[in-house]
């Protein structure tokens, strides 16, 4: 997985699949969590929202790894792809983070009675998403991109320090946000019909990131390699 | 090379960066006007209710302090690089992470220290209870530090950039947090008559996770901005 050309030609083959897969797991996930799964005996249907707050939620952090090893991976190993994965991630993962505070607030407001409170597990979310910003920001900023990502590479590992120290400090400030329901470690407090389609929700938007990062890194992959021979070669016959 | 001629350079370098900052008075005194005149903004703002002032104190005096020393940060290697004396430190046999830690300290001499002098004088003008200023001191005292240190990463990765002022707030205001909460909150709760002795245990294991760990990626960094 090495070389560029090989990268280019082997994700290019592998996205429709990746693509079925996602398109199977999202409709079977959307279906149980919105048609199937019972009403909550609390919450009504309004609860029908984690299908996608809880998998971003989720997500949002299970990105910033991601590109803080793929990051430590470029720096030790100068391995281009892997600086490539890191930086096609922030973007993705910020989008994560977004989607994961906007339906979360969408959600508060009948359950808590406003859009924001400044709960914890908010708070440190939206500094995730600062977080994010930060690194597409300074990524923006130095014109050369090797160099670039390698500094976004070592902003992305002082964040990863950082972010359960951000964690326990904003939890320890304040905390509202109702407790883990699902990674307790006795029995899950979600019942098993409204859990499977949660799960499957979540699988499937591990897909969702697979394939939006691997066009991404794509896109990147050409427009770096721009003047090397596979990519005229790739202009001439597609 | 032995460990004396580490410990030299060390000093060397905080000496000289001391006496670099002395000459140059006037702008190493103006990140303390800011934290003064950010501080008067806020009753000026919020109205002259007394009981406010005084509930928001803590958190307006830490806010202030952690913007003023963000302001002063571009200072640790900006000037450096500028003349070229950053490469030489580069080049020098010793290691990079050690040097960096004097620059910090001297940096930290230089704008932490003074905010943390002044800060008491501004709680009482905000109307702190007595109670709080030692505590406001000690937690200016352990907190300012791990600012510079964490600072110095983003200034270490944005010092080629020619505008990377704003984006360095970007990048470290968000690693600030941690700092903030503890610092702002340990004031509350000493001026409510509060045992802090916890919280102020807590920031000194930041301090110590920072000197430890912080020198690392600027270091890294800063080769990278000179490569």
């Amino acid at each position: 997985m090495g070389s560029p050309p090989y990268f280019y030609r082997f994700t290019g083959r592998l996205l429709p699949w990746l693509g079925a897969v996602c398109f199977a797991l999202v409709a079977v996930g959307l279906w149980g969590g919105l048609v199937e799964a019972p009403a909550d005996y609390q919450q009504g249907d309004s609860f029908r929202i984690i299908y996608v707050h809880v998998p971003s939620a989720w997500m949002s952090l299970f990105i910033y790894i991601v590109m803080a090893i793929c990051g430590a991976i470029g720096l030790i190993w100068h391995m281009k792809n892997a600086e490539i994965i890191a930086i096609s991630s922030a973007p993705i993962g910020a989008s994560f983070t977004f989607l994961a505070l906007v339906t979360g607030s969408l959600w508060g407001k009948p359950m808590w009675g406003s859009w924001w409170v400044w709960d914890a597990r908010l708070t440190s979310e939206l500094i995730l998403l600062f977080l994010y910003l930060g690194v597409i920001a300074l990524y923006g900023a130095i014109e050369d991109k090797r160099l670039a990502s390698r500094a976004v590479a070592i902003l992305a590992l002082v964040g990863v320090v950082n972010i359960p120290i951000i964690h326990y400090s904003v939890e320890w400030w304040n905390t509202l946000h109702q407790g883990p329901t699902v990674t307790k470690f006795d029995k899950p407090s979600i019942h098993i019909s409204m859990l499977i389609p949660l799960l499957e929700m979540a699988l499937g938007f591990k897909f969702i990131y697979l394939i939006s990062v691997l066009i991404r890194a794509r896109g990147e992959l050409v427009q770096r390699e721009s003047n090397s021979k596979w990519v005229s070669e790739l202009l001439e016959n597609p | 090379m032995n460990r004396r001629s580490l410990t030299r350079a060390f000093l060397f370098l905080l000496k000289r960066d001391m006496l670099i900052s002395f000459r140059r008075r006037s702008e190493a005194i103006n990140p303390l006007l800011f934290f003064v005149i950010v501080v008067t903004l806020f009753p000026l703002g919020i109205g002259s209710d007394t009981k406010l002032i005084q509930a928001m104190a803590p958190g307006v005096l830490w806010v202030a302090a952690l913007l003023a020393s963000m302001l002063s940060l571009d200072s640790i290697f900006r000037s450096d690089f500028e003349d070229g004396s950053l490469e030489q430190l580069l080049l020098s046999a010793h290691p990079v992470t050690v040097l960096v830690l004097a620059k910090v300290t001297a940096h930290w001499l230089v704008t932490g220290l003074p905010l943390m002098l002044v800060a008491p004088l501004l709680a009482v003008l905000l109307g702190l209870p007595g109670q709080g200023l030692s505590a406001l001191m000690l937690t200016l005292l352990l907190g300012t530090p791990v600012l510079s240190l964490v600072g110095a990463i983003g200034v270490a990765l944005t010092v080629g950039l020619r505008r990377g002022g704003v984006i360095i707030s970007l990048l470290v205001l968000p690693l600030y947090t941690p700092v903030l909460i503890l610092g702002s909150s340990t004031v509350q709760f000493a001026a409510a008559g509060l045992p802090v002795n916890g919280q102020l245990s807590m920031l000194a294991a930041m301090l110590a996770l920072a000197l430890a760990l912080a020198p690392l990626p600027t270091a890294a960094a800063l080769r990278l901005s000179l490569s």
